[in-house]
């Protein structure tokens, strides 16, 4: 197997020159990890020994290291890959929360459950059941339950896109019988169970008829638009972010405006991996008496939230997220804005993290999503 | 499986301090309950979490209680107190779900109470029956977990 993973990678070409490293956020806080060791590890030991090193799972997969690698080293496809063998020989990984979210996406495997997840749109929010337009939801209202105790309140970003689609005309389908879209399965390599959904979630989608899909986690993004198609063949839908479809339509709403200094995280999966970059600062810019402010390391270069699919949060972790909520309070904003709800989950918890009061008032600033601040700026009941 | 032989596979969280005790008292008084449930005793009901639950669910099980000291016998003080907000939060996911309400239980015996114990089980027991088997049971060659890939072996 490591043969097929080793060439599929591209592992072989690694010059050993230690820029992965560098530019690592686990590397930076983390003595002893490093990227460039365990695509070392892979070419020269067995393969035993590479499935029992810790150190696989501890990567964010933020693709730091491979965007900055002169021999283009596919190293968040090397790990996937690994993980996954590593889960067939039976290796258990890790997992953060007690296993729960890994629980709640198995469960969703099962073929014959009726979730009870269209709680949260509210009465004046408007879907349809023949628009064209499908809105993903995702995960939020387990998020939204599940981290209550850090007041994520995950159902704003969903409610806030809704209300914002209304307002540009839209009244997108939502699935009753909607999957978590796997994505945290398939990075920790469970590709069994992301087959499951991903062939769930596909036929739901191809029942509604809806052809343009909206999604407001990067994540869902990605896993519809890339892994998907990838696993199970050409789909016949298209699928984008909502900051992408906003940006043609913003025009069309009625903007009050705020007047807030803020700031912005590019999450991995919308800035590296999908390559979105000026489309939610286009949405954050034409807000009125919005005043936007660039932290030191944005774009390409942004620093991951310090955690991902629920597997890596330790000690570590905090401390990359410290790090960075020091860097976005930095920047004078007063808000930080987000596109991810992961990325929100992850700061919050930072922030409200028990024996840190000296030390909360540096780590304080308003957390929210570009849905939301969008929504608070349209303004309304 | 028809809902005449059908046997529910419970799993029932007790605390050290009181529900396991009370489980041991309904044994020294030799008290008669059904044989589905099995126990998994925990230092404390505030140390179950979520996950617990659903990682139970996920495995196949008919039902789960989450059990421990009466309000203010807490071993740990608060420990039960924890325990309520962490149970709101599982019934709510467990609810998200699609996984019926019947299934999950949150129950506070104290080790003096081995006949309640009992009768708790004896209830818990034929209200899961009621409902049938889980809708997780169904789930086709389910084997993520180490636990049940050693079953099949």
């Amino acid at each position: 197997m490591k043969e097929e993973i080793i060439r599929k990678t591209k592992a072989y070409y690694c010059l050993d020159c230690g820029k992965c490293t560098a530019v690592c956020p686990i590397s930076n806080v983390r003595n002893g990890y490093s990227p460039r060791k365990l695509v070392t590890l892979t070419v020269n030991r067995s393969d035993d020994y590479v499935l029992q090193e810790a150190g696989l799972w501890f990567c964010l997969t933020c693709r730091m290291c491979q965007d900055i690698c002169p021999s283009d080293v596919d190293y968040v496809e090397l790990t996937k890959l690994l993980r996954g063998e590593a889960k067939k020989a039976g290796e258990e990984g890790r997992c953060s929360h007690g296993g729960a979210l890994q629980s709640i996406m198995k469960i969703m495997t099962a073929p014959d459950l009726k979730q009870d997840r269209m709680g949260w749109i509210s009465s004046d929010l408007k879907t349809s059941n023949d628009s064209e337009y499908l809105y993903f939801v995702g995960c939020l209202p387990y998020f939204d339950t599940f981290f209550s105790d850090i007041k994520a309140n995950s159902l704003d970003i969903a409610r806030s896109t809704l209300k914002i689609l209304n307002l540009s005309g839209v009244e997108p389908q939502v699935i009753a019988n909607e999957r978590c879209c796997g994505h945290d399965l398939l990075w920790t390599g469970d590709f069994e169970n992301f087959k499951r959904l991903a062939q769930h979630n596909v036929n739901e989608i191809k029942k509604t008829g809806a052809k343009k899909i909206i999604t407001s986690c990067p994540e869902c993004l990605m896993t519809l638009k890339v892994d998907y198609p990838d696993l199970l063949g050409k789909v016949d839908y298209e699928v984008m972010h909502i900051s992408e479809f906003l940006s043609d339509k913003l025009s069309q709403i009625k903007i009050k405006g705020l007047e807030k200094k803020v700031t912005f995280q590019d999450p991995c999966r919308l800035g590296r991996f999908m390559n979105i970059y000026e489309a939610p600062r286009k949405v954050m810019k034409s807000i009125k008496g919005v005043e936007f402010r660039e932290m030191k390391r944005s774009g390409a270069k942004a620093i991951c939230c310090g955690t991902a699919g629920w597997i890596n949060c330790d000690a570590f972790s905090k401390k990359i997220q410290d790090e960075r909520l020091k860097e976005a309070k930095s920047t004078g904003a007063e808000i930080l804005v987000t596109a991810c709800p992961k990325c929100q989950i992850h700061f919050k918890c930072a922030q409200s993290e028990y024996g840190k009061e000296k030390s909360k008032d540096e780590l304080k600033i308003d957390i929210i999503d570009l849905t939301t601040l969008l929504a608070l700026a349209i303004g309304g009941e | 499986m028809t809902e005449k032989n059908f046997k529910p596979k419970i799993v029932v969280f007790a605390c050290n301090w009181c529900s396991y005790a009370g489980a041991d008292t309904a044994g020294v008084g030799r008290l008669q309950y059904p044989p589905n449930v099995r126990l998994i005793r925990v230092m404390c009901s505030g140390r179950i979490r979520p996950g617990f639950v659903l990682k139970a669910f996920e495995l196949g099980a008919d039902g789960v209680m989450w059990s421990g000291c009466h309000f203010g016998d807490c071993h740990y003080v608060f420990g039960n107190y924890r325990a309520v907000e962490q149970f709101e939060i599982t019934k709510n996911l467990v609810k998200m779900l699609g996984i019926e309400k019947e299934r999950l239980r949150l129950e506070w015996v104290s080790a003096a109470e081995g006949g309640r114990w009992a009768e708790l089980i004896k209830e818990f027991v034929e209200d899961v029956k009621k409902v049938g088997p889980s809708p997780l049971r169904k789930v086709q060659g389910f084997k993520s977990s180490k636990v049940q890939g050693k079953k099949e072996m």
